[in-house]
């Protein structure tokens, strides 16, 4: 990731399941400038695919996605 | 950005827990696609949209309403309902995994801006009035104003 990646928010997504990990991204993701990036971490795996398919469906960019254990965090940034 | 894509509309007729629950679960995650969405609620859907009080006037609209009342609390599960236990069992379930409750689903498609929209017909037929729905119910329409959204973008049969 380049320097000018940091999160300019984080959002705990941990323990929510469909829909809610992309109902509270669509809202949060609002709340950044465009060109930054929010992070967030989830624990339902479906996120995996979902997280992916809002993005390219609203024209915002999965920088990173990881999962460490049942933690997956991902970093998107908002393009418009 | 919205103007560009597709509407969304998914017509439920279904008054069934799980059918219900994917239908708002859809709704909502549409909205937050940026589609502007909206919901039909006919027959036995409209059981979702109705704050659940008797309904009816003549006798045999009353007789449906104590047989088969209104109100999203009050959906029980397509299969293995038994009478409520059915329901309660998959609502302890479902809280126990965290998925959020079929009430807060409404809510939520609502404070995202899903359109409600109710039949007509289906409520002349049961003899369900605007008041026995709740508020945020956007109209009662009937085929041609569903029709007319719908075809402006997809469509799901719930």
């Amino acid at each position: 990731m380049s320097e000018n990646s940091t999160p300019s928010m984080t959002l705990d997504l941990k323990g929510l399941l469909c829909p809610m990990p992309v109902v509270k991204m669509a809202g949060a993701i609002k709340k950044v400038e465009v060109g930054q990036i929010l992070e967030a971490t989830a624990t339902d795996p479906g996120v995996m695919a979902d997280i992916p398919a809002w993005a390219k469906s609203t024209g915002h960019e999965v920088v990173k996605m990881e999962r460490e254990g049942k933690i997956i965090t991902f970093w998107v940034k908002r393009l418009k | 950005m919205s103007e560009e894509l597709e509407k969304c509309t998914l017509v439920v007729c279904s008054g069934d827990m799980d059918k219900v629950m994917a239908a708002f679960i859809i709704a909502t995650t549409a909205a937050s696609m940026g589609r502007e969405t909206s919901m039909f609620f006919t027959f036995w859907g409209i059981k979702a949209i109705q704050k659940g009080n008797p309904t009816g006037s003549t006798f045999f609209e009353k007789m449906l309403s104590v047989m088969n009342r209104g109100g999203i609390d009050r959906i029980g599960p397509s299969r293995l309902n038994f009478m409520g236990i059915g329901r309660w069992m998959f609502q302890k379930m479902m809280k126990d995994k965290g998925v959020t409750p079929l009430a807060e689903l409404r809510q939520m498609a609502i404070d995202l801006g899903v359109q409600l929209l109710a039949c007509q017909m289906s409520m002349d037929v049961m003899g369900i009035k605007r008041e026995d729905l709740i508020e945020e119910v956007a109209g009662v329409v009937g085929a041609a104003t569903y029709c007319g959204l719908a075809l402006e973008g997809k469509t799901m049969f719930i």
